[in-house]
């Protein structure tokens, strides 16, 4: 039980700094967490399907960018769009797109899984990158933002980057809390049987394809989500948010953060973001900072070996320490 | 014995591999309250009959039928709800989970429920009991909170028996469930099957034949994949072919 205080009072604590960051921050320092809290809302979804179900998914940007682009190709040219409609046809998009892409690679296993995943997501890059339908590679812009308004009121303006960092901030705890809930369900531990030994779950009577259809379209669903706010946030979109190398960058945010552990896909985002900023910086490397990849991709490998679980895991490693010699000492 | 219409009914059961014919034509009986041993050599197909009679792996020829119904084409899961339970020869658990979080999560599979989300799986009052009472009958209620990984051998037996036990079989289909273990875990196993007699029609596949003619009602002899010998325990034992093709070695 005291765990399960440590964690909520860890969560609780995160969910306070973030809500007060504004009061400090700038407008780069908004705009940055505002980012940073969208890649969090994808870590989480992939967070879903590898850390909860064992499914190493290859291809969240598709969800990403599907929906980033829904949001765009949907919104009427000139006048502004309502929340309303404008994120449920945004996410279904990316839903939908899972729910293709889920039923047919779930038909394979393991590395062909990843393999697949990663083709059915190049082919929704190279769809929106090679056709008029995406305006190729300069992207395309949402000239207005959507709002949402009851009875001529407008309770929301996302084209204040205050406004918009709140809907991300609640869109985040939103998801955290839902995925949360989701983990203790019957639901939720039927995917951690899959993950554990999807061969005894058969013998115990259940079809776990329609399971890991199931995740594999809500977590398309909350990539979306994240897809859709992204694009409201830039007021752009572009081929680059269905690449691989972001599918690439959110796998290693879970790792990084932890796997099997939603605190750690968001600790994972934070920490990447971070470190991308920092070498990104040429006041902290000089020159160095145009070969920020090389910097963040020594880091990520160093930090990966010496934490094998990942950020949420440097506690209780600290804390196995701190037993060990007690334990030692008391034999 | 029962002359009932039986549990399950194998006829002209047949897997083939390629240009290998693993099951060859079986054909078996099995009836509520009693012991349906499958012995034979290494190689002589008794693994692959549990799986295409738990429908792990779909036969080649040949029909299953549990309570009179045509089972056949029935995938895995769909058997198992239906009432065809396994253990397995190699140890199948969830070994990060509790004993009782994997006896919960197999008595879950009769009352699935995926949709319900805000509900807590571990308060589930129709689940948790019988995960509960799976594990005492197979001796574990005093370590219910212990993880799969920590337990003994023998304990991890009892678990994957408890884990098939909870999910309310009519068949039991265990795969040498006696592997592997010390003689005083091998008369608790021994025991705890006599008891399980009562309610269920077991397919035991097994080594130990000390162990099997002290239990079984009827014994199938394989070889090469069909039966070479099937009949009470006294039969097979006095048959002049598996003396010479199996109980030669050792008798």
């Amino acid at each position: 039980m005291a765990m399960q205080h440590r964690k909520l009072a860890s969560v609780l604590l995160g969910a306070i700094g973030l809500a007060i960051w504004p009061l400090f921050a700038g407008s780069f320092g908004v705009d940055l967490v505002t980012k940073t809290m969208i890649y969090a809302i994808v870590a989480l979804s992939l967070e879903l399907l590898v850390g909860t179900t064992g499914l190493v998914c290859f291809g969240q940007a598709a969800f990403f960018g599907l929906a980033g682009y829904a949001t765009v190709k949907l919104s009427p040219q000139g006048a502004a769009p309502s929340l309303l409609w404008l994120l449920p046809a945004s996410v279904a998009v990316a839903a939908a797109y899972a729910a293709f892409m889920g039923g047919l690679s779930l038909r394979t296993k393991g590395v062909y899984f990843i393999m697949v995943t990663l083709a059915f997501a190049q082919m929704a890059y190279y769809v929106v990158h090679d056709t008029p339908l995406g305006g190729g590679t300069d992207g395309i812009y949402l000239y207005v933002k959507p709002l949402l308004e009851l009875g001529g009121v407008t309770l929301l303006d996302l084209e204040r980057p205050l406004t918009m960092y709140y809907v991300v901030l609640v869109s985040l705890a939103l998801t955290f809390g839902a995925l949360a809930l989701i983990a203790r369900s019957r639901f939720g531990r039927a995917l951690a049987g899959i993950k554990a030994n999807e061969q005894r779950m058969r013998a115990a009577g259940y079809s776990t394809y329609p399971y890991k259809l199931a995740a594999f379209v809500l977590s398309g669903a909350i990539a979306g989500l994240g897809g859709f706010l992204f694009a409201v946030k830039d007021g752009f979109v572009n081929p680059e948010l269905l690449s691989w190398h972001f599918s690439g960058a959110v796998l290693i945010m879970i790792i990084l953060g932890g796997l099997g552990h939603l605190r750690g896909a968001v600790l994972g985002a934070f920490a990447f973001t971070l470190l991308q900023e920092l070498f990104k910086s040429e006041a902290v490397f000089g020159a160095f900072a145009k070969h920020w990849l090389l910097g963040l991709g020594l880091t990520i490998i160093v930090s990966v070996a010496w934490l094998p679980r990942g950020l949420i895991g440097i506690a209780d490693t600290w804390r196995r320490r701190a037993q060990r010699p007690a334990v030692a000492a008391a034999s | 014995m029962s002359h009932a219409e039986p549990v399950l009914r194998a006829r002209e059961l047949t897997r083939r591999f390629g240009g290998l014919v693993a099951v060859d034509r079986v054909s078996l009986d099995v009836h509520r309250g009693s012991v349906h041993a499958v012995i034979g050599t290494n190689g002589a197909g008794k693994s692959t009959l549990v799986n295409v009679l738990a429908g792990e792996i779909p036969a080649s020829g040949g029909s299953v039928a549990l309570r009179g119904h045509d089972v056949t084409r029935w995938p895995q899961p769909r058997r198992a709800r239906a009432g065809i339970g396994r253990s397995y020869q190699r140890t199948t658990l969830f070994m990060q989970f509790s004993v009782l979080e994997n006896c919960r999560l197999a008595a879950q599979a009769h009352h699935q429920k995926p949709w319900s989300l805000w509900t807590d799986a571990a308060a589930c009052p129709l689940a948790v009991p019988a995960a509960r009472e799976a594990a005492a009958r197979a001796g574990l209620a005093g370590v219910l909170d212990t993880p799969a990984f920590a337990l003994s051998h023998g304990q991890r037996r009892q678990l994957e028996i408890a884990m098939c036990l909870a999910t309310g079989p009519e068949v039991l289909l265990l795969d040498e469930p006696l592997a592997g273990m010390g003689a005083e875990e091998t008369e608790r196993m021994l025991a705890l099957l006599g008891e399980l007699k009562a309610g269920h029609a077991i397919v035991l596949v097994e080594h130990d034949m000390d162990a099997v003619f002290r239990i079984a009602d009827t014994i199938t002899v394989m070889v090469n994949g069909a039966v070479l010998a099937s009949g009470a325990p006294s039969a097979v034992r006095a048959n002049a072919d598996v003396q010479a093709a199996y109980l030669g070695e050792t008798a």
